[in-house]
């Protein structure tokens, strides 16, 4: 492959290493280039990979000095319903896969919602777009302490005006089941709202503004401009929000850490907060290892599902 | 009015932003706009939504604890106070001010350290042809799609080895190998005109003062850029270092707070004064360069 500039663009003056264009450099330069990164990315990205797989199929006691090998055991284990893995794991998985199905739809549709509101030209435009946006600059410790004092049952703002309107205002918004979730969806979508707002923002000014004109032209309604124009015109991002609202939720930690505690019993203990629990505060390295494979393995499987999602209606469209 | 699609940094090899309704706003029919202003108040509604509990975060911090508590909830303090402030910041077993200087040291020797290694990594494989560029930059295309969770305990073992368990260390180092950092910097070396560094050649300039002299300068936006994203990445981020900072005096802010939570359960006036001093700097940073950060993060999602 060559260079994208062809070398003859200047008047090459005697120099010979000038003509072979943009390689005129020795051999080890682009790797003395890359060395800072490569040794960060060697040790903390591409070793971990290895190492976790090889954890996985020890005994790996972080506490004690022999890891036996056990093959696939820790991986088995959470297929067996007699093992002491078994439970706890499918039950943090079932709840990381409650809070996925209840906030992914959430966060594709109220965030285009908002975007398409603010699609235009209108004043305070930016105003908004940056209030929208704040919440998420303030990362979930913030954020999950302050709405923990908010959603407290007794003194906090929610119940004290959901009474005011008539509503009952002494919901345990934190500590029984339907209210724990509704808390840590909604918050969650308070949270990054604007992030996924601010991408489809950003994607509906790239639409032309002549498709518009000529579906309207059409006799197309709003509605019909919605799915002929705007939904084919953000597929692309759309993709990549959708994979990204998925990974996001899938690592869901801090909001139940520190607003439920995992609770009513376990229900809110999401898998990355088992798999942190067992591996880092119980020091079962190995079977968390496990855990994280697995929940790793259903990620990339859900990941290319929506890549082939989108791929096919492209297909049949076109 | 101008509005925020005329970004300071347009993202490479991007058309120019149609403005859609630059002309038809000006002689709109009344019934338009009646939807503009019932848009409007939708939109004010929602903002309130947005900044109301921020605002009462706020208030709240400068209460007294019996305040904080009363009932019904009063948005204005009774009595202003710093008491909330005072003894979370003396205090020996929740030392918010010594949390608060970890997170500045881990946040910014973290956004150098991405800023310094994602720029040395992008500028060859934007600029320069070798042998294995293909495998160097699927290996970086690879860990956007690894979920981090696959890390976290090998990552442990790893840093522990090191011997920096209990130290920024293990929050400066582990993530700062930042794909999205070479792809922001590769994209922006991609859109400079090769003719700079053929020129450069011909002045006798080697590839490394090309890059620092003449490359670098140019740079700076984009460089800027990164350097606020991953600072803000790094001061929020949560589960790990609740995991590899134990002792009280190494911890950074957001670890530190799960430790306030824990320690004064119902003292929601020393935890709102622990959430503002957590929130202060970030939402600094924010206000004064919200469009680095929101255009940053939106072409980001788009053009990466």
């Amino acid at each position: 492959m060559t260079s994208t500039n062809p070398a003859g663009v200047l008047p090459v003056a005697g120099r010979a290493p000038a003509r072979r264009g943009l390689q005129s450099h020795g051999r080890a330069t682009p790797w003395l280039f890359l060395a800072p990164y490569l040794l960060i990315f060697g040790g903390f990205v591409a070793l971990p990979v290895v190492l976790g797989l090889w954890m996985s199929l020890h005994r790996w006691d972080y506490t004690l000095p022999r890891k036996p090998f056990v093959g696939l055991e820790n991986y088995t284990d959470l297929l067996d319903p007699g093992s002491t893995t078994f439970g706890p794991f499918w039950q943090a998985m079932q709840a990381t896969g409650v809070f996925m199905a209840l906030s992914v739809p959430l966060l594709l549709v109220v965030p285009l919602l908002v975007a398409m509101l603010m699609n235009g030209r209108f004043p305070g435009r930016n105003f908004f777009r940056a209030v929208y946006f704040a919440p998420y600059v303030l990362g979930v410790a913030v954020v999950a302490v302050l709405w923990r004092y908010l959603l407290d049952t007794n003194i906090g703002l929610v119940n004290y005006y959901l009474e005011l309107l008539g509503l009952p205002g002494d919901t345990a918004w934190l500590t029984s089941t339907i209210p724990a979730w509704t808390s840590l969806v909604g918050v969650t979508v308070w949270w990054t709202l604007g992030l996924n707002a601010v991408i489809y923002l950003a994607a509906l000014q790239d639409i032309p503004a002549d498709l518009y004109e000529s579906a309207r032209m059409d006799g197309a309604n709003a509605w019909q401009q919605f799915w002929a124009v705007t939904l084919p015109g953000l597929r692309p991002v759309l993709m990549f929000v959708m994979i990204n609202t998925i990974i996001a939720s899938a690592n869901m930690f801090g909001q139940s850490f520190l607003m439920t505690q995992g609770g009513p019993g376990r229900e809110t203990r999401t898998a990355i907060y088992l798999i942190a629990e067992e591996g880092l505060r119980n020091f079962q390295m190995g079977s968390a290892a496990a855990m994280s494979y697995v929940l790793t393995v259903a990620l990339v499987l859900l990941s290319v599902i929506v890549f082939w999602l989108f791929r096919e209606r492209k297909e049949k469209e076109s | 009015m101008s509005t925020a699609t005329a970004a300071p940094t347009p993202a490479p090899g991007q058309a120019p932003t149609p403005t859609p309704t630059s002309t038809a706003s000006r002689r709109r029919p009344p019934r338009q706009r009646a939807g503009m202003w019932a848009r409007w108040l939708v939109l004010v509604v929602i903002a309130l939504l947005f900044i109301s509990p921020l605002v009462f975060m706020l208030l709240t911090s400068f209460k007294t604890r019996a305040d904080a508590t009363s009932l019904p909830p009063q948005w204005l303090p009774e009595e202003w106070t710093l008491q909330a402030y005072e003894s979370i910041l003396g205090a020996t077993a929740t030392p918010v001010f010594t949390w608060f200087l970890n997170s500045m040291l881990a946040a910014a020797l973290h956004a150098a350290l991405v800023v310094v290694t994602a720029t040395l990594a992008a500028y060859p494989l934007a600029r320069m042809q070798f042998r294995g560029k293909g495998i160097v930059f699927g290996a970086v295309i690879a860990t956007l799609l690894v979920p981090p969770v696959i890390l976290i305990i090998p990552n442990y073992l790893i840093v522990s080895e090191l011997g920096w368990l209990n130290s920024l260390m293990a929050v400066i180092v582990p993530t700062a190998a930042s794909a999205f950092g070479v792809f922001l910097m590769r994209q922006f070396f991609l859109s400079l005109p090769p003719e700079l560094e053929e020129a450069a050649r011909l002045d006798g300039a080697n590839p490394w003062s090309t890059f620092v002299h003449i490359i670098l300068p140019l740079a700076k936006p984009a460089i800027a850029t990164l350097a606020l994203l991953a600072f803000l990445g790094n001061w929020n981020d949560f589960l790990w270092p609740v995991y590899v900072l134990f002792n009280p005096d190494v911890q950074t802010l957001p670890a530190g707070l799960a430790t306030l939570q824990s320690a004064n359960a119902v003292r929601y006036d020393l935890l709102m004064a622990g959430a503002v001093i957590a929130s202060a700097p970030v939402l600094l940073l924010y206000v004064l360069l919200q469009r680095f950060i929101v255009e940053g993060v939106s072409r980001s999602g788009i053009k990466g």
